[in-house]
């Protein structure tokens, strides 16, 4: 079969879009808004890496830090929101046998991600708005260095992505307690507490251990759903606080910034942001983690009902744990540093732990397993949390926090070994296990390309966010610019890790339209033409 | 008081140690777990054992430092220490303002700075010649922002705010803007 052939057709036509059901397509939908985003991400991350060598001509600095602002919101919301809500509003009725609530929500959802995404990635890089995803107040509010215009349609479109999340939610739980038609009737409250770890923490007190109503994954995505809405409400007030600052200044009135308080927004902010960083993601990458581990190996989870306890114990970990973000703030009480910051992070270091432990020990059981591709990702992601979360523990001392914040590295071997390796690898996994059930049998294009995606990759992040903490250890502020070379040599360093990173993506993107083919991928946006509410098709 | 390049060496060391030690674990795994072996689970007493372990950790971790960082235990009750020097600093429209051209320190010396924001966010970090940091803090309008630091050896610093407080920010810096003398006092 010739190039082209494929190119438009894929791999050996394996790939029919006429027998996608719409819960597929959704899906397919979800990955395709997520991997293009992907791209723009790690298209911007190469553009700071090289400008972090030497800075570029054509890019001045506001434009630099405008990227950087971008760089991570496109990430969660464009690309990783995208992919994982995608993934679970398929996952969830597969899992419990039951049609999603509603699929048009769904896919309002979906087009949500993508508009929002793009209007603030669009309004940061026209009106170069920087303020940095901190926004540590007054800054996003300080038009002297940035436009009004620019800062108000960047925070439409971030409030487009939350309504889509909120949409997201709503999905979630109207799917685990809604009663489909012809159903009979569905214990709605039993449920949800079932998902939420209620009714499983009655039992640890009660003689009459019941069964779970819903599985483990399930509750997972359910306790990470919580902290999604926690998140998005917090995300939304916070804008439309801004937004207030720059309608006023729209209509010539000059707001007075002391009118907040800097602390508490800070305060406010990362209590918000945390139920991402430090809730949602660990509780929803553990839930993959099992899922990944009982399906590769068709065995039931090992240590199930601690493993149900640790979600629960990790959901109430993550509303408060924000103050380790605040360990360098003096005016912080330090309660709040020693309890928040300190003891309760270590706790991560115990849930996340347990989260490995159990989900080797369920692989283990079932030797010999295939190194299939998603049990060579899981294990990549595996070991990016077990990078991670350590270095994430040692900044949360009041100690070393003192010569580590806002250094090189806490964004190199914590967040980018966490969100590139951990997190971007266990997506993968998920995506390489799902891709024959969600394309109903399609047949990769190439082995060897997927091969070369999982060590380019896994060696591009390590690599990167190794380098990267070495600058840190030396010294290397983030959200900073040296111009003189003082770290270019482990700038040089991370720059080719990171095109390792930029190169496993295009082999990834490559093989997946060749073997859906052109015309298979502009087909995943049109209407099925099956008229079924299942997950897929009826065989 | 032991500097902060001590404390960061043991840390890279402590750290790369265990990113050798799990990555040869992981790479153990994938290697036996494709092999034949006893389909049978692990005992509970291992997972006790582990959790355990982690719990052990995690705890320690904090009061290993705070016996062994000195400047941890003086932060945390730096309210109820005297200063033998205070320099009140300010810093506003991306500017740090001194109370002199240059910051005259005498070694053991425990000096409070004690900084102040007219209008953003910024840091306030010391760092030697060759970039590498002393110690920072956040500076946030409408706060009292004080550390207290004991300095121990002759040096130069550059004083450089370490949070971003947009892209003018990036030029916050003071060269060789405190300067530490070891010689004896008269």
């Amino acid at each position: 079969m010739s190039f082209t052939h494929t190119l438009v057709h894929g791999e050996q036509e394996s790939f029919k879009p006429d027998t996608l059901t719409p819960m597929q397509k959704l899906v397919l939908r979800f990955v395709v808004v997520g991997l293009v985003y992907y791209g723009i991400v790690v298209i911007e991350g190469m553009i700071m890496r090289l400008y972090e060598i030497a800075p570029i001509p054509t890019v001045d600095t506001q434009q630099f830090f405008a990227i950087m602002t971008a760089h991570p919101l496109v990430g969660i919301f464009g690309s990783t929101y995208s992919i994982i809500f995608g993934a679970f509003l398929f996952l969830v009725p597969f899992l419990m046998k039951k049609p999603l609530w509603s699929i048009p929500l769904g896919n309002w959802t979906c087009g949500l991600l993508a508009v929002g995404t793009f209007t603030f990635w669009f309004a940061g890089f026209l009106s170069e708005y920087a303020p940095l995803y901190t926004l540590y107040w007054p800054l996003p509010a300080d038009f002297t260095q940035f436009s009004v215009w620019g800062g108000i349609f960047f925070i439409v479109g971030i409030a487009l992505v939350m309504v889509g999340t909120a949409f997201f939610v709503v999905n979630i739980f109207k799917t685990i307690s809604y009663t489909p038609q012809g159903w009979d009737r569905q214990p709605a409250g039993a449920l949800i507490a079932s998902a939420l770890g209620i009714s499983g923490l009655q039992a640890l007190f009660s003689k009459n251990k019941r069964e779970h109503l819903v599985s483990l994954p399930v509750a997972a995505i359910a306790r990470g759903t919580v902290d999604t809405a926690l998140n998005a409400g917090i995300i939304l007030f916070t804008g439309v606080l801004i937004l207030v600052y720059m309608v006023a200044a729209v209509l010539g009135h000059d707001l007075r910034h002391s009118a907040v308080d800097a602390l508490l927004y800070k305060n406010w902010f990362w209590w918000g942001l945390d139920l991402i960083a430090d809730g949602l993601v660990l509780i929803f990458v553990a839930g993959t983690w099992y899922l990944l581990a009982t399906l590769i190996t068709g065995k039931k989870l090992y240590m199930e009902n601690f493993a149900r306890a640790a979600l629960f114990v990790e959901l109430v970990v993550s509303w408060t744990v924000w103050s380790h973000h605040l360990m360098s703030d003096q005016a912080q009480p330090g309660i709040l540093k020693t309890v928040s910051g300190e003891m309760v992070t270590a706790f991560e270091l115990i849930t996340q732990g347990l989260a490995f432990f159990i989900t080797l020990v369920t692989l283990w059981s079932a030797r010999p397993l295939k190194m299939t591709h998603p049990l060579k990702f899981l294990l990549g992601g595996l070991l990016g949390f077990a990078l991670a979360v350590p270095a994430g523990i040692m900044q949360a001392d009041l100690g070393l926090n003192r010569i580590l914040h806002n250094t090189q590295w806490i964004i190199g071997p914590h967040v980018h070994v966490a969100v590139l390796v951990g997190l971007t690898m266990t997506l993968y996994a998920t995506i390489y296990l799902l891709f024959p059930i969600v394309t109903n049998g399609a047949k990769l294009y190439s082995e060897k390309l997927a091969v070369f995606h999982f060590w380019a990759h896994l060696l591009g992040g390590i690599g990167m966010g190794a380098f990267m903490g070495m600058a840190g250890l030396h010294g290397m502020l983030r959200r900073s610019l040296y111009v003189n070379g003082e770290f270019s040599g482990y700038m040089i360093l991370a720059g080719l890790s990171g095109a390792l990173l930029l190169f496993a993506f295009l082999a990834f993107f490559y093989n997946i339209v060749m073997s859906l083919g052109l015309k298979g991928v502009f087909e995943i946006f049109t209407p099925s033409k099956l008229d079924t509410t299942d997950p897929v098709p009826a065989s | 008081m032991t500097d902060s390049t001590t404390v960061l060496w043991g840390q890279t060391l402590a750290y790369t140690l265990y990113v050798l030690a799990i990555m040869a674990v992981m790479g153990w795994f994938a290697m036996r777990v494709t092999q034949d072996g006893e389909q049978k689970g692990i005992k509970p007493v291992y997972f006790y054992a582990f959790v355990s372990f982690l719990v052990v950790l995690a705890v320690s971790l904090h009061f290993i430092t705070y016996y062994t960082i000195p400047w941890k235990s003086m932060d945390m009750h730096r309210a109820t220490i005297t200063p033998d020097k205070v320099f009140d600093i300010s810093v506003a429209a991306h500017k740090f303002k001194l109370p002199a051209d240059i910051l005259q320190i005498s070694c053991a010396d425990k000096v409070l700075f004690n900084v102040t924001s007219g209008d953003l966010t910024y840091g306030f970090g010391l760092f030697r010649d060759d970039h590498s940091m002393l110690f920072q803090m956040q500076v946030v309008p409408g706060h009292r922002n004080d550390i207290l630091w004991q300095f121990d050896k002759a040096g130069v610093y550059t004083i450089r705010s370490t949070e971003y407080s947009g892209p003018a920010g990036v030029d916050t810096i003071l060269k060789d803007a405190v300067v530490v003398s070891c010689e004896k006092r008269s």
